[in-house]
């Protein structure tokens, strides 16, 4: 109980400042096809600064999967019976977006949209939504998530959120942003080290490790209240927490009992549990979907390998045996494989691999990449690199076509953790 | 060839904690006779001066006073704090054998004094991995030391992994700098 001590925000740590760096998305890869699809702007949309379709079609573009066409059809349509799919289709479109936004003299907007397929000749999907100007990006994000999954079958992640830790001079932050890129806000600042940010199951709170007391510590933290508390700071080190996927329990690496090893803790700072016990490294852990098993990183076999660890059994298996560095392990919301990262040559990438056919795809190029996290849709993977003598935040789709590259105007940005799916 | 090296250091290092008695650190003598030699070279002629110098005060209530001055005299070896590693190991070079007696020897002498020894790594490699190859260097360090007269209970190791360098070049110079564990006393 003595360790579940509540700390208030030190001096140390600044209050979120909103008027952050933000990332900027550049795709630098593509799909080999992609969906045309026409976004008509809405009906009266121009009556507001910040409009919706831009951010839509910026969504759906940078996804790597879709390509913005300007139609010139007119007059525009705002409405589902308004569009002539024969005119769309003679301009090779497949989709096409219309809607219409109307102020409702109480300070909302009542903004609707449809969805049409110009080649079934159907409509997919229509939605209205009752906001305030302040809510249109996450408007455009929602809408642009119903797009994405009519279209491609897999969930949209536009709405979720991500975090990253900055470093500009000799200060760090934690902070958390949109999914792209937009609305970044610092959680914690430091003028220490920050690293291994991680998402709790439900998006309130992350937990993370911070060096400021001169060795690694690691605390949880409210998003809503801003409110810290230390979950490990046991003698020696502590580090890599992991949620697992009921929320309540996290895997962390300690080396309180000597070596790092994984042990579990409950989120509130009790109930402390060795989980393994090996003769050399254990550490990295990451839940898999069902809570049953976990994958880390260890040294055991000589070089760091991942394994398996069946929960209830204690089993460990090894998962990796290509090439002599294999470490940072991420099992994929879909319970299908996981990420990593792999050393070949000198260089470091990010690798998928499949649970069931046990192939390595190497998703990236390299130098120094590091810390992939995956999207809740299992689709995308974001992970950090070296671009010349910055760090930098990179996408890749996890069949490896889609590339992005997020570029920060300032900072070194790293540790990158996405977040899960918007409630 | 080198992980055995590694491995029998480890084993002969296990081996000696566990069990009790004087000899306990027989084996380590036997594989490192630069560090207990009083016959070498600079450093650990140093060393066996200051050992003495430590040794000559009362042992209890002694943290505090000559021993403390003698960590931050330049012209001691208690004032180097570094010792540094090749990639990817954890071995302890001979060269720094001295260096890591000279600290165990005051913190045999000073039993109230406390020392936390950091691990450091290069850049290359994923962060946390590197946190526990800081580790294992920081626990290389203790282990050695509580062989040669520190207590469990003196020495806290902890790692910094790649996330403080001290150099933050992208070359050999600047990794070799940075593979590093360094010994640091309670105050300081």
């Amino acid at each position: 109980m003595r360790r579940l001590i509540l700390a208030f925000l030190a001096l140390a740590f600044v209050a979120a400042a909103p008027a952050r760096a933000q990332l900027t998305i550049e795709i630098v890869g593509g799909a080999g096809t992609t969906i045309p699809i026409a976004i008509i702007p809405f009906e009266n949309e121009s009556n507001w600064a910040l409009g919706i379709t831009g951010i839509v079609g910026a969504d759906l573009q940078r996804s790597g999967l879709f390509r913005n066409v300007e139609t010139g059809v007119a007059p525009r349509p705002f409405r589902a019976e308004d569009v002539n799919f024969g005119d769309f289709r003679a301009r090779g479109v497949d989709a096409v977006v219309v809607g219409s936004m109307r102020a409702l003299g109480d300070g909302r907007v009542d903004v609707r949209f449809a969805l049409l397929d110009t080649v079934k000749r159907t409509q997919l999907a229509a939605m209205t939504y009752v906001v305030t100007a302040a809510q249109f990006r996450a408007t455009a994000h929602k809408i642009a998530d119903v797009v994405y999954e009519k279209l491609t079958g897999d969930v949209g992640v536009f709405s979720t959120r991500i975090a990253y830790i900055t470093k500009q001079g000799a200060r760090f932050e934690l902070v958390v942003a949109d999914a792209d890129g937009g609305n970044p806000q610092a959680v914690v600042g430091s003028n220490e080290p920050l690293l291994s940010p991680t998402w709790s199951p439900d998006g309130t709170r992350l937990a993370y490790v911070s060096l400021e007391n001169r060795k690694p510590v690691v605390y949880i933290q409210s998003l809503a209240t801003g409110q810290r508390q230390v979950l490990a700071n046991f003698r020696g080190s502590n580090s890599a927490p992991a949620w697992a996927p009921d929320g309540r329990r996290l895997a962390i690496t300690l080396t309180r009992e000597g070596g790092s090893q994984l042990f579990v803790i409950n989120a509130d700072g009790t109930g402390l549990q060795r989980l393994l016990t090996s003769a050399g490294i254990d550490t990295e852990a990451s839940f898999t979907p069902d809570g049953k098993a976990l994958l880390f990183t260890s040294d055991r076999g000589g070089t760091p390998q991942i394994y398996r660890l069946n929960i209830a059994s204690g089993a460990v298996e090894r998962m990796t045996f290509e090439g002599s560095y294999n470490t940072s392990p991420r099992a994929a919301p879909d319970g299908k494989g996981f990420v990593f990262v792999r050393r070949e040559g000198g260089r470091f990438m990010v690798a998928i691999q499949d649970y069931a056919t046990r192939q390595v795809q190497t998703l990236t190029p390299g130098p120094l990449d590091e810390s992939p996290s995956i999207a809740p849709n299992s689709k995308l993977i974001i992970y950090a690199a070296q671009q010349g003598p910055r760090g930098i935040l990179a996408g890749v789709s996890s069949d490896g076509r889609v590339k992005q590259r997020l570029v920060s105007p300032a900072a070194d940005v790293r540790e990158p953790a996405w977040g899960p799916l918007a409630k | 060839m080198r992980k055995w090296i590694i491995g029998a250091f480890v084993v002969a290092a296990i081996a000696g904690c566990s069990s009790t008695g004087t000899q306990d650190t027989a084996p380590v003598e036997e594989r490192a006779p630069a560090a207990t030699t009083p016959s070498t070279t600079g450093g650990a002629t140093t060393a066996g001066a200051t050992t003495t110098g430590v040794t000559g005060t009362p042992a209890a209530g002694s943290a505090g006073g000559a021993g403390a001055a003698a960590l931050k005299d330049p012209n001691n070896i208690l004032s180097k704090r570094n010792i540094y590693f090749d990639y990817d190991q954890f071995t302890i070079k001979d060269e720094y054998r001295p260096l890591i007696e000279a600290h165990a020897k005051y913190l045999q002498a000073n039993r109230a004094a406390r020392a936390v020894i950091q691990g450091n790594t290069d850049e290359r490699g994923t962060r946390e991995y590197n946190i526990a190859l800081g580790q294992k260097r920081a626990d290389a360090v203790k282990k050695m030391m509580v062989l040669l007269g520190a207590t469990e209970v003196q020495i806290e190791t902890v790692s910094f992994g790649k996330e403080k360098p001290r150099r933050e070049g992208h070359d050999e110079a600047s990794w070799a700098e940075n593979r590093r564990a360094d010994i640091v006393h309670a105050g300081e």
